[in-house]
Parts: structure tokens; sequence; C-alpha cells
């Protein structure tokens, strides 16, 4: 229940003036952008048409609109072809990085010999893996998944172990005293405990997994699977359409921005009832 | 419910002489030697440092003891534990019921099985409207209480708790005081209570277990013949002053000792 739902007849001056700030807050929050996205557009228009700028050197706002709505057809296959990679090289980072936490997590021996690897792994800039990827693995999916895995795969794999490790002592002791098995310690206590800490590692490998797939299809250009919105920009980068590749750049962070947002709303889903991070406080 | 006196019940854990060593080479404590008989009250008292919460953990078998025997008389049991910490330290994805069904869980129980149990436990500690709330939501003395719940609710012959209401104000903590004995005399069960409140120890024990620290030992053994049940008569009382004067001379000697 909001502050604005009660009578407001018994409210003082002072209450008033607060609740202007916070309706005056709320709507800031969504207006402000806005005006700073129409102003850097109209800004940019104009800089374009004042200093009579080529369109194949920088193409105004409305040029760039007409690309995204004229090559729309060929944009939006892109655009699924890169969120289809993006989208299961996610989900086998989550696989991945969720299931090694656990093995980790269970097996002593199988984390010191395993997790330097995974650092190593993570470490090295996939631009510089992703050509031997290419010259090894036959299909250019597998060889892309596989790209976007490894940069996507890392924030999972950490952020669960840390929170598989950061159980409450007193809940391991309580645990221990009832004799709970292994299993029942594991799903009932780690893996709830570490949910949080999980779902941070997500959202961080959601944005990953864009850039790997990205890199990858850089890397592994159009042949064979068609082409994504990256091997797009590319192409159009070749032939000068500057506008196309700013409209296929404007649909790679959208992309980005819908993954962000979907991984948050998931978070808050899972964690509103319980975890302090979701919880909104009433002042 | 009433119980025999004092000297004529029945063990229900005995410890003999329990050493224990840390790796750092402190004592924490020092030829402990207690029987816990069925139905005491029994508080451990003493300065932080005198190996009370060390005894806590050896009797939950948290801690294995460096030399010594602990024997539960007639063998531990599945639920013949409870144990209450100085934190609630209840699960915060859970709600209050599925706190309280957790030790039944941890047997392979269903909810539906042990439905009743954890809701009359629920209705004991006054809290059965909040079975669906989330501990976020509970003050502390709720939490604390739901804590106390899970521990009880299967019935069992002994529980430990540490300093279960240091970290709760003054009203709330002589409220749960008073609960506290309600419960116990409801259930009939033993109590083993570490604290350093002289005050707490003599309102709710019948036996107080005078420690020192360095090395942590047992000084001397009151015993606080008060009826129960107890209530705010007994607490304003002379016989309580009385007690309150005896343990915490017992107490001052012990600190004295030590230091």
């Amino acid at each position: 229940m909001t502050m604005a739902d009660r009578a407001p007849a018994l409210l003082d001056a002072e209450e008033s003036r607060r609740q202007a700030r916070a309706r005056a807050e709320r709507i800031a929050r969504w207006a402000l952008p806005l005006v700073m996205l129409l102003g850097t557009l109209w800004l940019w228009d104009r800089i374009v048409a004042w200093n009579e700028i080529p369109h194949y050197i920088l193409p105004g706002p409305g040029r760039v609109w007409d690309s995204l709505t004229g090559d729309w057809a060929m944009l939006w296959e892109a655009a699924l072809l890169t969120g289809k990679i993006t989208l299961m090289a996610l989900a086998l980072a989550v696989a991945g990085g969720a299931g090694l936490a656990i093995l980790f997590n269970q097996s002593k021996l199988l984390e010191l010999s395993l997790y330097p690897y995974a650092v190593i792994l993570q470490v090295t800039p996939v631009v510089s893996i992703a050509p031997l990827i290419f010259i090894y693995v036959e299909s250019k999916t597998a060889g892309m998944l596989l790209c976007a895995w490894i940069v996507a795969f890392f924030p999972v794999l950490s952020s669960t172990t840390l929170g598989l490790n950061s159980v409450d002592h007193n809940l391991r002791d309580l645990f221990r005293i009832y004799g709970a098995t292994r299993w029942q310690k594991l799903w009932l206590l780690q893996l709830p405990s570490a949910l949080p800490y999980f779902l941070g590692g997500l959202k961080i490998a959601g944005g990953l997994s864009l850039i790997g797939a990205v890199v990858a299809e850089l890397v592994a250009g159009t042949g064979g699977v068609g082409a994504g919105l990256a091997a797009r920009i590319q192409e159009a980068g070749y032939r000068l359409n500057i506008a196309r590749m700013f409209a296929a750049l404007s649909m790679i962070a959208a992309m980005g921005v819908v993954i962000f947002a979907a991984l948050s709303l998931l978070a808050h889903l899972l964690l509103r009832k319980w975890h302090d991070s979701a919880i909104k406080r009433e002042t | 419910m009433t119980q025999p006196p004092i000297f004529d019940r029945a063990p229900v854990m005995t410890l003999q002489g329990i050493n224990k060593t840390f790796a750092g080479g402190v004592t924490a404590l020092d030829g402990l030697t207690m029987s816990v008989n069925a139905g005491d009250f029994i508080s451990l008292l003493g300065p932080s440092g005198c190996g009370k919460s060390t005894a806590l953990r050896i009797m939950a078998g948290l801690t294995q003891p460096t030399a010594g025997r602990m024997e539960w008389h007639g063998g531990q049991q599945a639920g013949d534990l409870g144990v209450v910490f100085q934190e609630a330290t209840l699960m915060p994805w859970a709600t209050v019921a599925d706190n309280v069904w957790l030790p039944f869980r941890l047997r392979g129980q269903t909810y539906n099985a042990v439905k009743d149990e954890v809701l009359e436990v629920l209705r004991l500690v006054g809290l059965e409207k909040f079975q669906t709330a989330y501990p976020r939501e509970l003050s502390g003395g709720m939490r604390m209480r739901v804590s106390i719940a899970r521990a009880m609710v299967t019935r069992p012959r002994l529980i430990l708790m540490d300093e279960p209401f240091a970290a709760l104000d003054e009203i709330t903590r002589f409220k749960l005081n008073n609960d506290l004995l309600a419960l116990k005399d409801r259930i009939g069960c033993t109590v083993v209570f570490v604290t350093h409140s002289v005050f707490e120890s003599v309102f709710l024990s019948d036996r107080i277990v005078v420690m020192a620290a360095r090395p942590g030992r047992v000084v001397r053994e009151l015993s606080v013949d008060a009826p129960y049940p107890r209530d705010e008569e007994f607490r304003t009382s002379a016989d309580y002053a009385a007690h309150c004067r005896a343990a915490s001379d017992a107490l001052h000697t012990a600190m004295e000792a030590a230091a």
C-alpha cells in the first residue's frame, strides 16, 4: 500500500511536501532519461545537418530509423539468430556454471583439479580463443555456442560457489544436529542460500553471453548458418551502409536491455518474499 | 506437570571429566563433570570465555571433547535433542510453518504427516496466525519464538539453549522467560540454558552451574528451590533477590579466582 492510498485529510504541510517530492521523483525516474534521449537525438540530427556530414560518414537519426524500418525483415531475422545463440549459450552457462559449482562444492578433489582451468578460461580474452575454436569445431552453431559459453559461465560458477559456501553457520550446525544427509543439506540449505548469489551471477552472464555471441559471429563470419546482427554490422560496414550499422547496433543494445530486464524480473520474483535485496521498505 | 524433586530424577545425560583444548592450546573446558536429569532446568552461568558455549556444543554433538565421556542414557534417538541458538537461525526463504517442520522433514516426514504437531507447537508459542509469514516479517522476539517452537516440535528429551534472549530487549526477554517456563511445563522437557545473566538464571532454573574462565571449569552448583510455576510475583520476591545475591556472589568469587 502506498501513502497515496490513504485518506490525505489529516496530512500536515510537511507531509504533503514530502509526498509531492516523492511524486516528482517517480515521474522524473522515467521522464528524465526520455528527455535526455530526445535531446541527444535532436542534437545528433542538428550536428549532421549543420555540418552537412555525408551519410556514409555519419547518418542522422532519421536515416537510421529508415534503415531500421526498411531493412526490418532482414534485421529481425538476424536478431532472431543472435538471440537464439545468446539464449542457448546462457542456458548452457547456467547449467555448466551452476553444475560445476555444485560439483566443486561436493568434491574438494574435483575443485582443486579443475578450478584453476576455469579461471584460465575466464581470463583469456574470448576474441583470441575464438579463431582456434572455429578451426577445430566443425559446426558453426556449436562453435558460436562454445565461444559465448566460455565468456558467460564463469560469473555463474564463481557467484554460485560463493553462495554455496555462504551458509549461515548456525543453520549448518542445526542441520548436523538433525542428522541431515548430504543431499538434504544441499537441497534444503545450500541451494536456497546460494540463490541470491546465483541470480546476481546470472544477470552478469546474460550480458556476457550476448557479448560472446557477437564476438563469435564476427570471427565466424556468415557462412553456413545465415547472418546474425554482428555479422550484419560487419557486412554493412564493408558497404559503407553506416545507417544500417547503427540500426543493427541499436537492436543489439535493445536485446541486451531486454535480457537484463527479464533476468532482473526473474530475480525479483524469486526473492521478493524473503531476501533483503528485493524487499521494499516503507519509510 | 509436577516433577520429582531434584535429587530424585532419572539422568538423561552425563558428562564425565570433559576436557576441551583447542588447536591453539587454549583450554576451553577443564574436567567438566555433570549429570543432566529429566525435568531439570539447568543454567550454565559464567563470564565470557568460561567454556559454557563449548560445553553446550559438546552436549549437542557438534564438538568432540579432547578427553572425557559424554553419554545419553537410553541412547540418543532421533528427535531427542532440540537446540536454540543466540540468533533465531531460521531459514529466511521458508515460512514459519516450514521452519518448524524442518526437524521432521530432515527425518523424511511429509508436512501433512506432522501438520498437527507443527500447528500445535505454533499455538503454544502464540504464533498460529503467522504460519505462512516469512521470518523477515516478524519481530526479533517472534523469530525467537519460532526458533523455540522448532526446538520443541519433536518433543525432545533435552533442549539446549545458547543465550537465546541475549539480543532481545528487556521487556521481550521477561515475557519470553515467562513463556519458556510455561512451555517447559507443558511439554515436560529438560533444559540446559547458557546465560551470563544472574537474574535470568535464577528466574528460570532449579539448578545453576557457575563456571569460571581460564581454564573453563565448574566452580559451584547452586539450587533454586522456589517452586514452579514462577511468575512476576516471584520476580519481585525477597526469595528471588536472595537467590540472585547468592548466584552473584558465586559468580564474583569465580571471576576473582580466574583473574
